[in-house]
């Protein structure tokens, strides 16, 4: 136990703790939004893209964290470019996208003869957060709850039926890049904590877990931000105290809060 | 699509017709701003609020939310003012008969309830023009009447003008003012007694507007048997259902 207690006067702890808890706070409502509109396979594509992120960035020298930002928003828009003009069935240009994207930041890796840990851009590295690094997240991570408090109406509106909340107002391909835009910048920042590997799952699981609980949209995002939370707290105890790979250790915190919240039965109306 | 002009007037029902790929939902994309014309033009009065019905709401079901409040979605929240939306949306539940609805789950309502709850939703912003695409789609025959009847009434509650673009013929024709027949250019318009008579619109639905009507020499039973002792000799088969 004495272990634990010096354990918790480190620094590094309470970053991973923050930069943990930050993320989790805007995945909740963005994960709805990737629920309810199936996006899950976007924020992959979009996570995919990560690794050409890193290696963009190691090569003008550019932070981690903002050059994958950059990168993945570049992608974003892309997205919602192609997706107006192409033929192909949305599924399809992800799947081309997202391993496109994969290979080729592995080649330049090869051929520029970068130096990068695979395993933690794969599975994250929350305990190697920085002070500087956990500015950069705080910063993202305030623009994204900015916009999701701001859009929120319009965000719901575009959501259940694009064409009627178009004519009656809401300028719908703006709210699509935007959305589109707050994921990139949303794995920007969960790459750190859970890995290109696993950002999904922190965006999904928390939102899915927390429908059965939930008879309004609102308080859906607000609990899937609190059980993301919650799994971030779980995730870095049992890390520190059996030694496991934090990003992953959230991730099955996450999915056991989901495998809970299957057992909740609606009370009778 | 070409050589389409269309005027819609306030407290006037106007429906659309024309078979599969005629530029129905073109025709309704562009008055609704959603398409841009490639020539011509749309000519709106200004201020003029617009209620649009879409032809169905596919609701992904992880989506929670009440009927009330995808009526209130996208309206301005201003203070103090929660009452008196709360008031309007139970006066667009009500006038469309679903106000013990409000509370339900929007993804689990039946295709007739959905289709009024979109009704409502509709008229509930009290628009000058209601454009109503299928508005019969998912109800069952029975209630497609019911659902005519009812854009009627709302019509005259609301005096506004009313585009609606359908494809069951009969009942459009018993709750419309004009009927604009189109395929890819303007067949025939007119009143619906007027059009109905109008070779190019027979031409395009005459073999399913023209009643059936056969002699009969013999008695059909209640379940469409012919009746013991009757001779059948027109063109169709009648199957005896046996005991």
């Amino acid at each position: 136990m004495t272990q634990f207690s010096e354990l918790l006067q480190s620094q590094f702890l309470w970053y991973a703790l923050a930069a943990g808890l930050l993320v989790a706070l805007v995945s909740g409502p963005l994960g709805c939004f990737a629920v309810w509109r199936r996006m899950a396979y976007f924020g992959d594509t979009l996570a995919h893209s990560a690794l050409l992120g890193v290696t963009l960035g190691f090569i003008v020298q550019l932070n981690t964290t903002i050059a994958v930002g950059a990168t993945c928003c570049l992608l974003a828009i892309l997205l919602v470019y192609l997706q107006r003009r192409q033929k192909l069935s949305v599924d399809t240009l992800l799947g081309i996208l997202s391993h496109s994207m994969l290979a080729l930041g592995i080649v330049t890796v090869s051929l520029f003869e970068i130096n990068v840990d695979l395993l933690s851009l794969l599975l994250g590295d929350l305990l190697a957060v920085g002070g500087r690094d956990l500015l950069l997240m705080a910063a993202a991570a305030a623009l994204i709850a900015g916009l999701l408090y701001w859009l929120w109406e319009k965000l719901l509106a575009f959501t259940l039926h694009e064409e009627l909340a178009a004519v009656e107002g809401v300028p719908v391909e703006k709210i699509r890049l935007a959305l589109m835009l707050m994921l990139a910048l949303l794995i920007a920042i969960a790459m750190k904590v859970v890995g290109v590997l696993l950002i999904t799952a922190l965006l999904i699981i928390p939102a899915a877990s927390a429908r059965r609980l939930s008879q309004t949209p609102e308080r859906m995002a607000l609990l899937a931000s609190a059980i993301g939370c919650a799994a971030v707290v779980l995730g870095l105890l049992a890390s520190i105290l059996w030694d496991t790979p934090a990003g992953p250790s959230i991730v099955l915190a996450a999915a056991l809060v989901f495998l809970l919240s299957q057992f909740y039965r609606k009370r009778a109306a | 699509m070409q050589k389409i002009t269309l005027e819609l007037h306030a407290g006037e029902i106007v429906t659309v017709i024309g078979p599969n790929g005629a530029g129905k939902t073109t025709l309704l994309r562009l008055l609704l701003g959603l398409t841009r014309p490639t020539s011509g033009t749309v000519r709106r009065r200004p201020g003029l609020r617009l209620g649009y019905m879409p032809q169905r709401l596919q609701i992904d079901p992880s989506m929670p939310m009440s009927v009330a409040r995808f009526l209130q979605l996208g309206q301005k929240r201003e203070k103090g003012e929660s009452r008196v939306r709360e008031a309007e949306t139970m006066a667009a539940l009500e006038r469309v008969g679903v106000a013990p609805l409000a509370d339900a789950s929007l993804a689990e309502l039946s295709g007739g309830e959905m289709q009024r709850v979109l009704l409502a939703r509709a008229t509930s912003r009290r628009p000058h023009l209601l454009v109503l695409d299928e508005p019969t789609q998912g109800v069952d025959v029975g209630g497609q009447g019911e659902v005519y009847r009812l854009i009627a009434t709302l019509r005259d509650e609301l005096g506004c003008g009313v585009l609606l673009v359908s494809h069951d013929l009969h009942l459009v024709m018993a709750a419309t003012d004009q009927v604009l027949c189109i395929n890819q250019h303007i067949c025939c318009h007119g009143a619906p007694e007027q059009v109905s008579r109008d070779p190019a619109y027979l031409e395009l639905f005459g073999d399913k507007v023209a009643p059936y009507t056969h002699q009969h020499n013999h008695e059909h039973d209640l379940s469409g048997g012919i009746l013991p002792g009757d001779a059948c000799d027109h063109g169709h088969s009648h199957k005896r259902e046996g005991r």
